[in-house]
This record gives C-alpha cells, sequence and structure tokens, in this order.
C-alpha cells in the first residue's frame, strides 16, 4: 500500500470511525477470533428456517448453522451476531465482508459458485421449488396454472425456474415480483396473484404465517432442485474447511448416534469412529486451528442434524415437514456426509 | 530615488499571493479528488478481484431468464438483460409521462380553486394541500397499494361498467384498440388537418395585424381536427375494432389491464405532486399585480382576453422553472415503484437484473446515468425557455 | 326660533352584507357560479369526512386488549396501534434501555428551548446553538449505543421507529448544514477548479433519485471500500442521506449568498479580511440568516425522504408500521397503521412547515406591503 492510498484511507478511516471495524485481510477465523463473535446473515423472518421473535431471539435451521460454527471456534454457541439480510441483499454482504457466513436458505448454483466470488460448504436442507395455492381454486397440480398470476420474490433462482417452467410446458403467465417474502405471502392472501410459488420449505414456512393456514395447499408439483446451504467468500480456505466440516461432523453425529444428550456419555464409547469424532483419540480438530474435542462441543450445545431438522421444521415444530430427502443416506435420504478421520 | 525605493515595503513572500494561493489550493484540492476516485477504483479492483466477480458490461447480452409483469416493448424470458433495461426504462417514463399531465391537471386546478373567492372551496383547497405534502410519498403509495387497493374485488367479483370496463384486485381492465389496415389513412388526415390548423393560425394572425379583423381560430381549427379525420374514418369504413377483455381461466384476458401496482403508484404520485404544483399556481398568479388586470380592463380587453393576454403569460413566467423541478421530482420519486413491484428502471434493473447478475456497480452506474441524463436534459430545456421568456429590458 | 339642520340617522346596511349572512353571502353565495361551488364543496366534504369520521371515531375500537376486541367495531381498530405502540416509537430498543432515548430526548427539548425564547438575546442563542450541534451529538450517540460508563451496549440493528426516524432526520441535516455551506462556497468561488468540482458534486447528488443513492450505499459502498474494513448498514445510510442532503442544502445556502450585496464583500476586503474571515463573521451571518426558511423546508423534505430506508431494510417508523400490518396475528389493519404513520410524519411536517413561515414573515419585515 502507497502513501496516498493509506493516507487517504486513514482519512476516511477516521472520519467515519463510529462503528467501522477493522478485519484483517484473508483469514476470516483470525478476524473472528479477533472480535469474539461470528458475523452470521440470516434471512429477514422465515419461520423454521431463521426468524426472529418479538424480543430479537433468532431460532431455526440456518440459525443453528451459525450457532454450531460459534461452538466450534469459540466453544460457545452464542457468540454470534445475526444481520437479516433480503435476498438481494444477502450476496454483497458477503462479498463485501459484513458478514463471516451466509447461512440464509441460499440455493447452491454454479453461477454462484464461479461468477459471483463465494463458496457453498454444503447442504443443509435439500429443497425443491413448488406452488402454494388457495384450495378454493380447485388446482390439483401445477400444470393447470395456465394463465395464472404467480406471486415470486424477486432477484431468486425461484423467479428463473418459474420463467423456464411455464415457457417448457408452453404455458403463459402473469409474474408480480416482491423484495420481501412476506409481502409475497400478503398479495396471496389478498388474491393480487392466484398462487405463490417458492422453495417448498419456504412454502410451508410461509403458510403457517397466513391467517388462515388450511385455506392453502403446497402443489406436490416440485420444479427444480433447490440445494439450500450455507456460503462462505471466495478464498479463505480454512474458513470454508470449518464451516462445511462443521455441516459434516452434525451429519455424521446423527449417523453415529451421538446427539446433545448422550455426547457426554458417547466418550467412553469403544467404536473409534465415534473416539476420533469427539475427540477422545487423535487431534482431528488441530487440523482445523480449533480445539480437539470442538465436534462434541458442536453436539452438545447444539445437537446433531437430526435434531435440528425435527426442532426447527419437523415433527417438532408448527411446520411438519417429512424428512423426505433430507433423511440420512441410511434411510434412503441423500444426507451423507464424509467421515471424520 | 534611492532613498524611495528603499522605504519600499519588502515584497510579500510568494505564498501571500492571492494568484499563487488559489493555484496550490487548486491543485490541491484535485490531487485528492484524485487520490480519492484513484483509491476508490483501486479498492474495488482489487476487492472485484478477490472475490471473482467478473466485471463489464458483457451481461448485457445474454439472456435474462425472468418475466416482466408489464411491457411495452416484445419481451420474453429469452430476451437479453439489455432488453431488460428498455423495458425497465419504457415503465418508467410511462408511470412520469402519465404523472406529470395528471398532476399538472389536478394541480392547477386545485391552486386555482385555493384562490377561490368561495371560502369552503378556497379552505378545503388548503387542507388539500397541506394534508398531501407533509406525508411522505412512500406511505402514500403504500396507503394506496396495500390499504386501497388491496380491498378491490377478486377477478370473478369484478366490478364492472357496461361488460368493457373492469376493476378487480388484479387491476383495471380497459378495452384495447384494434387498428385495421385502413387505419393509416385516418392518421394521415390527421396529421394533415394539424398542418392547415398551423397554416391558418398563422394567417389569421397577420390578417389580424394588418386589418385588425380577428378570426375565430379556436373553433375552425376545432372543427377542422375532429371533422377531418372523422371523415376519413368514416371513409375507408371504421377501420378500428376494440378487443374487450374477457374473463378467461384464472384471469381476464385481451384488452388494456391498468396493474394495480401502476395504479396505485400514478395516484401516489399525482396526488402529492399535484399539491406541490398547486402552490406553485398560487404562486403565480398573485405575482402579478392587481394593477394588471386593471390597466387591462381600462384598456377594454374582455376579462377573457386580460387572461389570455396579459395574466397568463407573466403568471406563467414565474410557474414554468419551479413547475419543471416538480416534474424532475415526480420522474425520480417514480423509482419508488421499487417497494410495490412496479417493475421500473429500480426495480427490474438496479433490483433484480442486479441481483440476478450479480454487477452491482454497472446496473447502479448505468441507472444513475439515465436518471441524470434525464435531469440534465430537463434543465437544459429549462434554460432555453427562461432564455426565451426573459423579459427584454430597455 | 333657528331652525337647525337635524340629519336622518344612518340607514344601517342591508342585512345582507353583515353579520353571518353577510359573510355567508360575500364567501359562499354570491353568484349562481359561486353557490355551485358552494354545493359542489359541501357534497365533497359529506361524503369523505363524514365517512372518515364515523370510521376514524365514532364507529372506532378504542379500548381493549386483542383483536378480537375490535370485531365488534366496524370502524378503526386503534389497538393495535396501541399494542405496537412502544414498537413504533423504539422499535427493538431493549425495553428495559428506553429510558436513554427518552433522556435524551427531553435533553433535546430542555437545552433547546431557549432557542426559541425571543426575549433572549441573539448573541447567546447562537453560542448556545453552536454548542448544541458539537456536543448533543456526542451525548446522544454515547447514551444510544452504551458501551460506555456501565452503559449495556445496544447494536444499531436494533433502534427503530420513530426514535430511528428523528436520528437519521437530525444526523443527516446537522452533518449536511456545514457540508452544504463548504459546497455553496465552492460553487461561488473563483478558482474554476473548485468550482467546477462542487457544482459536479451538487448536480450529481441532486440529479439521482434517493433510492439510488441508498441502494448504493447498501450494496456498492462495501465494494469502494479496502479489504476489511466495514460500516454498519445504519452508517452507511447516514452517508448516503447525508451526501444527498448535503447537495440540496448548498443550493439552499447558494441563494442566501447570492442575496448578499457586493458592497459587504469590498466593505470587509477594504477593512482588511481575509476570504474566511470575510465569510465567517461577515456573508455567512447574513446569507444564513436570510436562507433559514429554506434550509427548515429541505429538512422538512429530509425527514419525509427517511422513509425510504425502508428499502434498505432499516426499520425506521415507516417500515415498523409496515412490519406491524404484516404481523398473522394483526392482519387487516394496514389502513390504521398507515393513517397512524401519516399522522405522526403530517405533525412534524406541518408544524416545521408553520414555523418556517413564521420566521418568514419575522425575517421579512421590513419588504412587507
Amino acid at each position: 500500500m502507497n502513501t496516498a492510498k493509506s493516507l487517504t484511507i486513514s482519512l476516511i478511516a477516521a472520519s467515519l470511525l463510529a462503528s467501522a471495524s477493522a478485519v484483517q485481510a484473508g483469514a476470516t477465523l483470525d478476524a473472528v477470533r479477533k472480535n469474539g463473535f461470528i458475523k452470521c446473515g440470516v434471512s429477514d423472518g422465515l419461520p423454521g428456517f431463521s426468524y426472529a421473535d418479538e424480543k430479537g431471539n433468532y431460532s431455526g435451521i440456518d440459525v443453528d448453522v451459525c450457532r454450531a460454527v460459534a461452538a466450534a471456534v469459540f466453544g460457545d454457541a452464542k457468540k454470534l451476531k445475526f444481520t437479516p439480510l433480503t435476498a438481494k441483499e444477502r450476496l454483497t454482504a458477503l462479498q463485501s465482508g459484513e458478514i463471516d457466513v451466509l447461512s440464509r436458505n441460499t440455493t447452491w448454483t454454479s453461477s454462484r459458485d464461479s461468477a459471483q466470488g463465494l463458496n457453498f460448504t454444503g447442504v443443509t436442507y435439500y429443497d425443491g421449488q413448488g406452488f402454494l395455492i388457495n384450495k378454493k381454486l380447485g388446482v390439483k397440480s401445477a400444470k393447470e396454472l395456465d394463465g395464472a398470476t404467480v406471486c415470486v420474490q424477486a432477484g431468486t433462482t425461484t423467479e428463473l425456474n418459474l420463467s423456464d417452467y411455464f415457457r417448457a410446458n408452453k404455458m403463459k403467465f402473469t409474474p408480480i415480483s416482491y423484495d420481501k417474502s412476506d409481502e409475497s405471502a400478503k398479495a396471496l392472501e389478498a388474491g393480487r396473484c392466484d398462487v405463490l410459488t417458492s422453495d417448498q420449505s419456504q412454502l410451508y414456512a410461509q403458510r403457517i404465517k397466513l391467517a388462515q393456514p388450511d385455506q392453502y395447499v403446497v402443489l406436490p408439483d416440485v420444479i427444480s432442485k433447490e440445494p439450500l446451504g450455507p456460503v462462505v467468500r471466495h478464498g479463505d480456505d480454512d474458513w470454508f474447511d470449518i464451516v462445511k466440516w462443521t455441516l459434516f461432523a452434525m451429519v455424521d453425529a446423527e449417523e453415529l448416534g451421538i446427539d446433545s444428550k448422550n455426547v457426554e456419555e458417547m466418550k467412553k464409547s469403544t467404536n473409534p469412529d465415534i473416539k476420533r469424532m469427539l475427540g477422545v483419540e487423535g487431534d482431528k480438530g488441530k487440523d482445523f486451528g480449533l480445539a480437539n474435542d470442538w465436534i462434541a462441543v458442536v453436539i452438545k450445545q447444539v445437537g446433531n442434524y437430526g435434531e435440528i431438522f425435527e426442532r426447527n421444521v419437523g415433527k417438532g415444530s408448527p411446520l411438519k415437514i417429512e424428512r423426505g430427502l433430507n433423511a440420512l443416506w441410511t434411510q434412503g435420504g441423500l444426507q451423507y456426509a464424509p467421515p471424520v478421520r | 530615488m534611492t532613498e524611495h525605493t528603499a522605504s519600499l515595503p519588502p515584497k510579500p513572500p510568494f505564498w501571500n499571493n492571492p494568484q499563487i494561493r488559489a493555484l496550490i489550493f487548486q491543485a490541491l484540492a484535485l490531487i485528492a479528488t484524485v487520490a480519492f476516485g484513484w483509491t476508490i477504483f483501486d479498492n474495488t479492483q482489487d476487492n472485484l478481484h478477490r472475490l471473482g466477480i467478473a466485471s463489464g458490461f458483457g451481461f448485457l447480452s445474454s439472456p435474462s431468464g425472468f418475466d416482466i409483469i408489464q411491457t411495452l416493448i416484445p419481451y420474453s424470458a429469452t430476451s437479453s438483460y439489455g432488453q431488460v433495461f428498455w423495458v425497465a426504462l419504457l415503465n418508467t417514463l410511462l408511470v412520469s409521462a402519465l404523472g406529470v399531465v395528471l398532476a399538472t391537471l389536478l394541480g392547477f386546478i386545485i391552486g386555482v380553486a385555493r384562490l377561490s373567492k368561495n371560502w369552503l372551496i378556497a379552505k378545503l383547497a388548503l387542507v388539500y394541500i397541506e394534508t398531501f405534502r407533509n406525508i411522505p410519498l412512500l406511505l402514500q403509495i403504500f396507503f394506496w397499494y396495500f390499504a386501497v387497493l388491496r380491498a378491490a374485488p377478486a377477478p370473478r367479483q369484478s366490478l364492472s361498467l357496461g361488460d368493457a370496463f373492469f376493476l378487480n384486485i388484479r387491476g383495471l381492465y380497459l378495452p384495447a384498440p384494434q387498428f385495421q389496415p385502413g387505419f393509416g389513412w385516418v392518421l394521415a388526415v390527421l396529421g394533415s388537418a394539424v398542418v392547415l390548423v398551423l397554416v391558418l393560425a398563422r394567417w389569421a394572425r397577420q390578417r389580424q395585424m394588418a386589418t385588425g379583423q380577428p378570426f375565430p381560430v379556436l373553433r375552425t381549427a376545432l372543427a377542422l381536427l375532429l371533422g377531418l379525420p372523422l371523415a376519413a374514418f368514416w371513409l375507408t369504413g371504421s377501420p378500428l375494432h376494440w378487443e374487450y377483455p374477457e374473463l378467461r381461466g384464472f384471469n381476464f384476458q385481451g384488452g388494456l389491464a391498468v396493474i394495480p401496482e401502476m395504479a396505485s403508484l400514478l395516484l401516489a404520485l399525482t396526488i402529492y405532486t399535484a399539491a406541490f404544483i398547486a402552490e406553485i399556481v398560487r404562486a403565480g398568479i398573485q405575482a402579478v399585480s392587481h394593477g394588471q388586470t386593471e390597466a387591462s380592463f381600462s384598456l377594454g380587453l374582455s376579462s377573457h382576453l386580460t387572461l389570455r393576454l396579459i395574466i397568463l403569460p407573466q403568471a406563467l413566467r414565474v410557474i414554468i422553472p419551479p413547475l419543471t423541478n416538480q416534474y424532475l421530482n415526480l420522474t425520480k420519486n417514480s423509482s419508488l415503484a421499487a417497494a410495490i413491484g412496479y417493475p421500473d428502471l429500480v426495480a427490474a434493473f438496479a433490483g433484480t437484473t442486479l441481483n440476478q447478475t450479480g454487477q452491482a456497480i454497472e446496473c447502479i452506474a448505468i441507472t444513475m446515468a439515465v436518471y441524470l441524463t434525464i435531469s440534465l436534459l430537463i434543465s437544459l430545456g429549462m434554460n432555453w425557455y427562461n432564455q426565451h421568456v426573459a423579459l427584454v429590458e430597455r | 326660533m333657528a331652525e337647525s339642520h337635524i340629519p336622518h340617522p344612518d340607514l344601517p346596511p342591508p342585512a345582507n352584507v353583515i353579520g353571518v349572512f353577510g359573510w355567508l353571502h360575500r364567501n359562499l353565495l354570491s353568484s349562481p357560479l359561486n353557490i355551485a361551488l358552494t354545493v359542489l364543496a359541501l357534497y365533497l366534504l359529506s361524503i369523505t369526512i363524514l365517512p372518515l369520521l364515523n370510521w376514524a371515531v365514532f364507529d372506532a375500537a378504542w379500548s381493549g386488549e386483542t383483536r378480537a376486541d375490535c370485531q365488534a367495531h366496524s370502524g378503526a381498530c386503534w389497538i393495535f396501534i396501541q399494542a405496537h405502540f412502544d414498537q413504533f416509537m423504539y422499535g427493538f430498543y431493549p425495553e428495559a434501555q428506553r429510558w436513554r432515548v427518552n433522556t435524551a430526548v427531553l435533553l433535546l427539548v430542555l437545552s433547546a428551548a431557549p432557542l426559541f425564547v425571543r426575549a433572549i438575546p441573539n448573541a447567546y442563542k447562537v453560542r448556545l446553538g453552536l454548542g448544541l450541534l458539537v456536543i448533543y451529538p456526542i451525548i446522544a450517540y454515547m447514551l444510544f449505543k452504551g458501551g460506555l460508563f456501565g452503559l449495556s451496549g445496544v447494536d444499531t440493528r436494533r433502534w427503530g421507529g420513530l426514535f430511528l426516524t428523528l436520528v437519521i432526520a437530525g444526523v443527516g441535516m446537522t452533518a449536511a448544514l456545514p457540508l452544504g455551506v463548504l459546497l455553496a462556497l465552492g460553487r461561488r468561488s473563483q478558482m474554476p477548479a473548485i468550482q467546477t468540482l462542487c457544482v459536479t458534486f451538487i448536480e450529481f447528488w441532486r440529479g439521482v433519485p434517493l433510492i439510488t443513492v441508498l441502494f448504493m450505499s447498501s450494496v456498492m459502498l462495501p465494494l469502494f471500500l479496502p479489504e476489511g474494513m466495514n460500516f454498519d448498514k445504519l452508517l452507511r445510510a447516514l452517508i448516503g442521506v447525508t451526501l444527498f442532503q448535503a447537495a440540496y442544502m448548498a443550493e439552499v445556502v447558494r441563494g442566501g449568498l447570492q442575496a448578499i450585496p457586493k458592497g459587504q464583500f469590498e466593505a470587509a476586503a477594504a477593512l482588511g479580511l481575509g476570504y474566511w474571515k470575510i465569510m465567517a463573521l461577515i456573508v455567512l451571518p447574513q446569507a444564513l440568516k436570510l436562507v433559514i426558511p429554506g434550509i427548515v423546508n429541505t429538512f422538512i423534505a429530509l425527514f419525509k425522504d427517511t422513509s425510504l430506508v425502508l428499502i434498505i431494510g432499516l426499520f425506521d417508523l415507516m417500515n415498523i408500521v409496515h412490519n406491524a400490518t404484516t404481523n398473522p396475528e394483526w392482519l387487516g389493519f394496514s389502513t390504521e397503521g398507515y393513517v397512524f404513520a401519516a399522522a405522526v410524519y403530517w405533525l412534524f411536517c406541518f408544524s416545521m412547515s408553520r414555523y418556517s413561515q413564521s420566521l418568514e414573515k419575522r425575517l421579512h419585515t421590513g419588504h412587507k406591503r
């Protein structure tokens, strides 16, 4: 950095210091350690995935992923700051360093991985795009939607899939795109549009926010693949690995039967896989620059993948979504994590 | 002599010389600006490179992949992002142009009502002005969109007028004109009628200058403008059909549809801007002193001629500059469309396109450039007008 | 017997020129057109005001706790506003800490009150005003943000409601004024380079809509900064609003500068004052006094424009009301919400515009006929 540049920068910094926080280049982990918390980007309100109650406490699958990363790094799942982001803002917020990890039901696509400077760390939820519609219209399949008015969230892959689907099936439609998912739901309820399209998980979440949830059904058709997962910035492999393996560890833990309640007992297990995972044997944590028992801490404080799923969107939640594709591979689903060894 | 030179004060040091100071100061300012600009440019380059974000305007020719609710030119999901730009720009211009016309009409009515001798009317106008100009425009847009138009009935329960006009939550549906082949003749006749009227007006003015005989230009012109095209229309066998909107499937099909997003934006823009225009009109009319009217009457001009030849030209000179300013504001304010999903330049281009491509800098730069161009064009027009109508002082 | 002339007493004026009837006749019924207009006005009133009054006052639900208490009433449900009132005022600011906001507001009202008392000499007012401009923001910032003197820190993300609206408007104004004065001076400067820079800056910001400026501050500013440097969302919005506002302010101040006769500059220069002294002691005090109404007007515009931060997801009054109308437990009360927000904005803007009008009258006594 030459003097002119540093001078200007220090000028800006001095005048605007108020809330500017300096973060070291490259090593996100160092910066996170220095700050003492992880800056996590979440949704601006999607029950089951990330939702702030009236007191501002967040909950949901996406939120739990962040909590798990915080547990892995700090040994404390509370060392987090959440930034609610609209679909529009989310990618720039991550690119610019406003957040360290984006866990906001974001679909993994090639262009996001390549041209937009992002790295997807895995899949927290295998989703597909569907349609939510008022029962009284009597529509049974998406193929009957010719001529419908469709509400969709602006600037999402959903918007693109929607056009593709109608074009491929030679049907016409009128799109109405809003910035916020709340507004789309409101429009559906008011009858501004006939049908709301989004990832199915979101449709279930939107539905419970409607005044009369029973009046609406999610159509059986799935028109796209939507693998949702946490995203980090391109170019910081250490940080990428930590987030990726936090995710894998939670899936592996479910497969091995480790959950938040039995994790302490499991440390006494004789199974070498479990011993390695919980840091009783070997030093797997050091390779990541983390504590050796980091997985045990994650599981203890946040839970394994199955627990997170059931608690937020599954049977233990108002959404009541089936595991389906998100069951473990051993149970006919797609959740499969590489081994910890 | 030598004594005299010696008593001269020493020459001030060069940094106290105003010219040199000015030069140094300007040089410093320029260097600072360039350094600042360069820092930003360099940072941006660094950031884009580090994040692996592609830059440049190449994305404009790749297909967009999404549909848009209102397009004035042919557009589909296979069209390019460049086409999205034009669609969005035209949507912005459409709502601005309509807003300008409606706000001017309403504004003039309210402004004149504000000066009415009728106490009730004057107070009503005052209440209108004070209410609507003190409430944020965005709030008014939301009010019309979410509170009023959302209360409209569902398509099957549409309010209808003679089975030709329908109002429901999906919008206002009107019959659409369908031009048949012979319609070109009607347009051609209309064009020649306009030329004829211009020639007539010129001739009438010259005659009045020469002989003092007035000619009823307005009536003749109206007769020509209406009569000739109508005759042509009838002669060519009525080459115009109407396409009526019809309820088919989920929605009304055919006809012209005014979507509620546009309707509420237009309503709010009109009502808000009209409040400002009314004040401008009032001030403009009040700026013409009463002596002008009295003098005109004493010259024997009728009250109609007084208004047309004495008051309006003077009032307009005061009214037009701030009025154009309001037009400019209205155009810029139309960007609030983004909040309710009307696909204007900011919503469809600086919003959706930006998001689908990730080309933040390019999209925002293009959008800002468009608004800047519009505002520069209006300023240029304004300057030209000001020179044109400026009082020639002797 | 001398005959003296006793004039008849004056006849009283006809009944239709004096009193209530006279007023009615003059103002409402003087001609057929006038009568028609009166009827039209009465009709307009009857179709707007009456239903409005019914809805807002007579049929409205005023007391209760829940949505159910509103079902019995056909009019407005003001319970919706009551239930959300604290949220509308403070946003998500922690309840236990809200006294800090109240204290800051009270402090501002108390310390600014002397500025509006006419008996206090202007010299004191100026000093007090300038002092307030410098010191108050610091105190307020410490109170709001916390993290010092045992106050717990409150993240700016939790700021909201009317409180946030006032913060944005207040910061935008106090930061834009000095910047605007500098820009105006630059635009009037003799130095071509400075002048060009200032004109470009001013025309750029005046030519683009605020919403694109906010967009830019939220999605582009991060890309302009060196890697690793980051501002929070509120600060970014404040930067955008301030720059935008400064350009408008500059044009207002320029109007004042142009109104100062050249003789003032020349006289000051003849006394040997330098540029900055001429400006600070002679020209600006006169020019700024002239444009106070203009400054208040731009402030009103700014106050209304703060509602645009909704677009970038800050929870100002506008957004928090909008957000509350989507609360599933309170669906269907958007009209009440918007009417309430409109009333609050209106109250602020209208009183400011009245204040500016009265100032204008007071400052322009010399030129009135």
